[in-house]
């Protein structure tokens, strides 16, 4: 049923508007309102607090269909419901849940997560944002990089330094940051090849106060919640894979019945149909290693290999499909008259962020070799 | 040395004195001119006028040409390096100079009457007006046979309709050198070759879409709707025309290799000083072997896309056949360099994803370098078919 929904909202709220706001480099505010309306943002938010209280095979089944229409959307959308509305529904206290999930849920705010600094991307815990006890609290200080949804989100989640004297990865902490807090401030714009609707930008933390009311977990010990949460930011972002994956398939179907050369449709040819093939049986492996992935974590059994595995080959089947479908709608592909050049452009991101690669191999390997 | 002899291929692999100097040359107009602009002309579709002024006084546009006609009388290879270098900092400026080098001018040159060649290769090979090419048509793509564009005879002229896409220089040129059927009955051995000039009544040159890459390289689509061409424009006789377009595609294809080339050379130059500069968990990210290993795959496709290149041109200069050699280096190098591009982004993290650092912008020019000019699918064509048909090339 989601999947039908989500679908029937992609080709009518966002399938249409997406070229534009890809050129324009325009936030989808309006798609954002209509999927808030539609009660996508509460997804995995519990019923008690205003949601669907759906798992995270519906999320990769709602994002899927999100992003084989508007990847720009669907990481909008990905940051929101698994960076910040799950996480939160995880590790939040009961009074952090009452207070920020249903605004959530609603889409009365938006969620952001600050993990990544300059100096701390794949080496996330590297971050040196620092956070420093002051009386009833913490005085948050750094710059936070490649931000998604900063200049629209109305909550953060913010991981810096509590303890820098600890060893590397325990003494960081999570905070909660409202928009509205005295010292934020919204940094430079990336300009970027693909997901040009998103927001991305850097988050500047100027003495930023926070209470402890507004600390996740323990202090010292939010690293961890990092790696749990990135567990599902990867089933998000193998769902954005899977979704620009299909819409690379879909469009390359269609083009290979109806162009003709040589006097027959281009898919008759074995050079085409057999293309055709390899993008289809990959997406099939794909969506099954994100399914599993996302089945495994509603279960509550360990995933953190399935979630890498399940990520590292989306998002490369993914790219291989989007150069595949360029190369399917030859010199049209590579203008923007065909949505593949924006699938082109959108798909490379999702081999790089929420754990590039490299860093999930890093993890793979590491569990098959402890 | 020469590398090459009345015909004879040496087996010096070293750069003649002549073609050192021309990299040299190219590569130092390429970061001081090029490199500061590439991202502006990518951002806007511009294309770098102010870079072609430079190129004119160079004498790049007619450096393959004889000094009869006012060219260098440089070797091939000499223009290949041209390319390579040029696309190493600014693939859409390259793109530009090949398309006008071995399709804009070399067909008039090695195919046009005596009245066509003082007519355009002057102001061609000085580069005052840019050439232009029209083969691809929209239902005409890798089938490039399938020309439905028409020239009718009637009387002392031909009657032109049609269509053609995706045409490189088409806004910057005066000559547009493209194909017509003649008499459809004869299917490709009904297909001519002839010159159009920019301002010829019926001729209309219509802006081009958007790219995804090569954005800094101009190009339009044109429209002929009963254009009225006199019989001296056609290059070569009536029904030649495929086969004069095929022996300028295979020159087409080595600048093609060129501008591969040099576009996964350009990549791995930024991505070997990225990597040794930046630093996560407490090293280079060069010190990581999932990084260096990368490198190292981008370095060996690079020097295997070069000789490939290198070679094809070798041939060429050397007047053995080159045409199965050319596919071969188009096909490789073109492949090799989205390879190397897309390893390019993923060295540079989120950095790769950035408009702000030219590897994404290499990785979308990259595309360019598979479909156009034969698309890989068309390589393999014509590799497989020389093959089966046991056709011993230049080799």
């Amino acid at each position: 049923m989601i999947r039908a929904s989500a679908r029937e909202f992609a080709d009518r709220t966002l399938r249409p508007h997406a070229a534009r706001l890809d050129a324009e480099e325009r936030f989808p505010e309006e798609a954002l309102r209509e999927a808030a309306a539609a009660g996508f943002l509460g997804l995995t938010v519990p019923e008690a607090y205003g949601g669907a209280g759906l798992g995270n095979l519906h999320c990769a089944i709602l994002l899927e269909e999100i992003n084989a229409a508007d990847a720009s959307v669907g990481v909008t959308l990905s940051v929101h419901i698994s960076l910040m509305c799950s996480m939160l529904a995880k590790h939040g206290s009961e009074e952090q849940k009452r207070r920020w999930l249903p605004r959530l849920a609603s889409g009365e705010l938006l969620g952001a997560y600050c993990l990544t600094e300059p100096q701390a991307g794949s080496d996330a815990a590297a971050l040196r944002a620092a956070a420093k006890r002051v009386d009833g609290g913490w005085r948050l200080t750094g710059t936070k990089s490649w931000i998604t949804s900063a200049t629209h989100a109305g909550l953060f989640v913010v991981y810096a330094l509590s303890d820098a004297a600890a060893k590397k990865g325990y003494g960081i902490t999570t905070f909660l940051v409202p928009a509205d807090a005295k010292g934020l401030k919204v940094g430079k714009k990336e300009e970027k090849m693909g997901i040009r609707a998103s927001s991305t930008t850097e988050l500047i933390l100027e003495d930023v106060f926070v209470p402890d009311t507004d600390v996740i977990g323990k202090v010292n010990e939010g690293f961890k919640i990092a790696l749990d949460t990135l567990d599902g930011g990867r089933i998000g972002i193998g769902s954005q894979a899977l979704g620009i994956h299909r819409a690379c398939l879909d469009a390359s179907v269609k083009y290979a019945k109806e162009r003709r050369q040589f006097g027959k449709p281009i898919g008759e040819f074995q050079a085409i149909a057999w293309k055709l093939a390899d993008m289809a049986t990959e997406l099939d492996a794909a969506r099954l290693l994100v399914h599993r992935a996302a089945w495994l974590r509603d279960q509550g059994l360990p995933c953190t290999k399935e979630c890498s595995m399940a990520k590292v080959f989306s998002s490369r089947a993914c790219n291989r499909a989007a150069q595949e479908a360029v190369q399917i709608h030859g010199g049209a592909g590579y203008t923007k008259e065909f949505a593949v050049e924006r699938h082109y452009r959108d798909a490379r991101i999702t081999e790089i962020y929420e754990g590039a690669t490299d860093i999930q191999r890093l993890v793979i390997s590491r569990s098959l070799l402890k | 040395m020469a590398s090459t002899l009345n015909g004879t291929l040496a087996s010096n692999f070293d750069l003649t004195e002549e073609q050192a100097m021309i990299r040299e040359m190219v590569r130092r107009f390429s970061l001081e001119t090029l490199a500061p602009a590439a991202r502006a002309c990518d951002e806007h579709h511009r294309f770098n006028t102010e870079a072609w002024a430079q190129m004119r006084e160079m004498g790049l546009p007619g450096l393959p040409f004889p000094e009869q006609w006012g060219g260098a009388g440089m070797d091939s290879l000499s223009y290949i390096i041209a390319v390579e270098e040029m696309a190493r900092v600014d693939a859409s400026t390259a793109l530009s100079y090949a398309a006008h080098v071995s399709l804009g001018t070399w067909p008039i040159y090695a195919f046009g009457s005596e009245a066509l060649k003082q007519r355009y290769l002057p102001g061609l090979v000085s580069g005052e007006f840019m050439g232009a090419y029209g083969l691809t048509e929209p239902n005409a793509g890798s089938d490039s046979a399938g020309t439905q564009t028409t020239a009718v005879l009637q009387g002392d002229h031909y009657l032109i309709n049609g269509a053609k896409c995706f045409i490189t220089n088409g806004t910057y040129a005066k000559s547009f050198v493209i194909t017509a059927q003649c008499d459809r009955a004869k299917g490709a051995k009904g297909i001519t070759a002839m010159v159009i000039d920019r301002d010829q009544p019926g001729f209309q040159i219509v802006p081009g879409e958007e790219k995804l890459g090569m954005r800094g390289s101009d190009w339009v689509n044109l429209v002929f709707q009963d254009c009225k061409l006199p019989k001296d424009a056609l290059l070569g006789a009536e029904g030649e025309g495929f086969a004069t377009f095929m022996k300028t595609l295979d020159g087409g294809r080595i600048s093609i290799g060129a501008l591969s080339l040099g576009i996964a050379q350009g990549a791995l130059d930024y991505a070997l000083k990225y990597a040794t500069e930046r630093q996560q968990f407490g090293k280079p990210l060069a010190g990581h072997q999932a990084v260096s290993f990368k490198l190292a795959d981008m370095e060996t496709e690079t020097h295997a896309a070069r000789h490939l290149v290198y070679h094809a041109a070798r041939l060429k200069d050397a007047g053995r056949p080159f045409g199965h050699e050319a596919a071969i280096a188009k096909y490789y190098a073109s492949e090799a360099c989205m390879r190397a591009t897309y390893e390019a982004i993923q060295i540079l993290g989120g950095n790769g994803f950035s408009r702000e650092y030219p590897v994404e912008r290499m990785y979308r020019d990259a595309k360019l370098c598979t479909i156009g000019e034969g698309t890989s699918e068309v390589q393999k064509i014509i590799i497989s078919r020389d093959l089966l048909r046991g056709v011993q090339q230049g080799s």
